[in-house]
């Protein structure tokens, strides 16, 4: 028996997650509030003695955690173009586990300054600008965070012909050098920015954040919680070297404050006469939807649908449907029990439209030509039709019986069908949420990872 | 010398990609730096694209015979973008109908274009246009 503890700081709960790696089994897992405040050693210890009560008193060989703890790995993005630079430089920070408080394009103003030193990011992602192409925007934004207060790192990957200078105007500051987010028009290149993002957060930003302190106890905060789901979700998908993955899938994380939405496939046209246009996706594509959640964000579930949905799904009329989300947006730690059949049935609506707001954000989407030569089609984004598996994680999809009929949301409808999701997938639920967990583990036991996960990921919710 | 930075798409509506593909090689062989868009192209997305890769030209083909309305306000939007003085070309099927070629010009330099090319212009012939406008050779 070889025990590995796998741990997440989350924000609200530290979830920690026992595995026999020899045996390739899950011992136990447990959670407990993270105690960010006073030290975070103390809600990994009430976890623990949680699972001790469990599975008894085990010795682990090597401990690994990830965390999004202190709000997470928080950071701005500017670029020069809102559907280009900005948009490559905003993807590459969330695919990199981080969470982007504001995406900034063009000339940055007096007042956008203001409001980053507000945020005083852990990392200042600055782009803009081809290869070769537009030097002033990046020039001029330099010169703008150059007055900033705050000392945030700045990790400059724009136009490689001005990153010295932008380097030279922010010498005072802390500065690392990158290559291009894109470097040519719509092909963008995130993985070098990733890659120092990922340096940063764990020489420097661990640190910052009081999280060092479980250091001493464990190996090392290996990456943010995000990071480790993107992980996971990828090994999944496309397996190791001797192990097959389970193909192209997409995976929907519904939270209390957010809904993040992760597809593994290329996205690539499946009809014909389709042109592509637009910001060539990445093959593991992460975005995080801010106002879509099931506590904190629940009226942003209405506001991007309707309160005549909601009350459709649950079968409640509008009225009480309000009153249920007001009390669940300030209760925000309610979780309903099986005999409560109202919010029961409220959070089924709510979920359901969540998740179909979110994919459907995430997904791509069609327009229909008419020219000399027939119809055809133009594609922006991933057209995921083709994808066959949808993975769920997240308390909301969880801890219901109705997992896979709240995930069906998550499918193509012929009401919206320029929009490119899954037409025929198969739901698998993670029950033991041991995802990020997963992700963890990979880094140094891939093979062990995904046998787990195929094994622990069940269809449908059904044991 | 840096090369001059042209950005080359098929207009609005738009398919047909042979022609463009033909331009692309020219211009790459002529020695341009050239970001092609390829068809169906908004003029949004010629413009932004213009803005990022810092283009000097922007080169606009439409065969489909609707090229007057998806190239109206065209000059104006470059301007609005931060693109004053960018060079803009036009070429192919311009019009509707049989219309001499000094017309067809006429039309499109009132939209704001510096040259526009009729259809079954030789591919050199605009190639010795950009040379001359940008003071190369």
């Amino acid at each position: 028996m070889k025990p590995v503890l796998l741990i997440d700081f989350g924000s609200t709960y530290t979830k920690i997650t026992a595995v026999d790696v020899d045996a390739e089994q899950i011992l136990g897992t447990a959670q407990s509030y993270t105690t960010i405040e006073t030290d975070i050693i103390n809600g990994l210890n009430n976890a623990l003695a949680i699972l001790r009560e469990k599975i008894g008193n085990i010795e682990f060989q090597e401990q690994y955690a990830c965390s999004s703890a202190a709000g997470g790995l928080r950071m701005v993005a500017i670029g020069l173009v809102p559907e280009l630079t900005a948009k490559a430089a905003r993807q590459a920070s969330l695919g990199a586990g981080a969470k982007v408080l504001k995406t900034y394009s063009y000339e940055l103003t007096e007042k956008d300054l203001q409001e980053i030193d507000q945020i005083n990011p852990d990392i200042c992602l600055l782009t803009g600008g081809t290869d070769g192409g537009n030097k002033e925007n990046i020039v001029y934004n330099a010169h703008m965070l150059a007055k900033a207060k705050n000392n945030f790192p700045i990790i400059i990957a724009g136009n490689r012909n001005c990153s010295d200078q932008c380097e030279e105007i922010l010498k005072d500051k802390q500065t690392y050098v990158c290559e291009n987010v894109m470097p040519r028009l719509d092909i963008p290149n995130v993985e070098p920015v990733q890659k120092k993002i990922r340096s940063l957060f764990l020489e420097q930003i661990v640190k910052a954040k009081g999280l060092s302190n479980a250091e001493q106890l464990i190996q090392g905060i290996l990456m943010p919680t995000p990071s480790a789901m993107l992980t996971a979700m990828k090994l999944l998908a496309k397996g190791t070297k001797t192990e097959s993955g389970i193909g192209d899938l997409v995976g929907v994380d519904l939270g209390g404050a957010t809904t993040d939405i992760y597809s593994m496939s290329f996205g690539l046209p499946t009809t014909g006469m389709t042109a592509l246009k637009g910001l060539r996706e990445e093959y593991a594509k992460r975005t995080v939807e801010g106002d879509i959640g099931m506590r904190y964000s629940i009226h942003g579930i209405v506001d991007a649908t309707d309160i005549s949905r909601v009350s459709e799904l649950s079968g409640l009329d509008e009225e009480r449907c309000k009153e249920l989300i007001d009390y669940l947006g300030t209760h925000t730690d309610v979780v309903p029990s099986d005999d409560d059949a109202e919010l029961e049935a409220i959070d089924y609506a709510l979920a359901s439209l969540a998740i179909e707001v979110a994919v459907t954000r995430h997904a791509g989407r069609l327009e229909q030509y008419y020219s000399p030569m027939g119809i055809s089609y133009m594609q922006t984004g991933k057209d995921l039709t083709a994808v066959k598996t949808v993975v769920v994680t997240g308390g909301a999809l969880i801890h219901t019986k109705r997992t896979a009929e709240i995930a069906s949301h998550a499918l193509f409808s012929p009401i919206d069908a320029f929009s490119l999701k899954p037409k025929d997938a198969e739901v698998l639920v993670d029950r033991k949420y041991i995802l990020a967990a997963m992700g963890l583990l990979s880094t140094e036991y891939p093979d062990v990872a995904l046998r787990i996960m195929k094994k622990e990921l069940v269809k449908d919710g059904n044991d | 010398m840096e090369k001059k930075k042209l950005v080359l798409g098929v207009i609005g509506a738009d398919v047909h990609a042979v022609g463009n593909a033909i331009l692309n090689r020219a211009f790459l062989d002529a020695g341009f730096d050239v970001t092609n868009l390829g068809v169906l192209v908004p003029q949004e997305e010629f413009i932004k694209a213009a803005v990022e890769v810092g283009a000097d030209a922007i080169i606009v083909s439409s065969l489909y015979g609707q090229g007057e309305i998806d190239c109206t306000g065209m000059r104006e939007k470059c301007d609005e973008a931060g693109l004053k003085g960018i060079l803009l070309y036009a070429g192919g099927n311009l019009v509707v109908g049989k219309v001499p070629v000094e017309e067809i010009e006429r039309r499109y330099k009132a939209m704001g274009f510096d040259r526009a090319f009729g259809p079954g212009t030789d591919p050199q012939v605009t190639i010795d246009c950009l040379k001359k406008d940008f003071g190369i050779e």
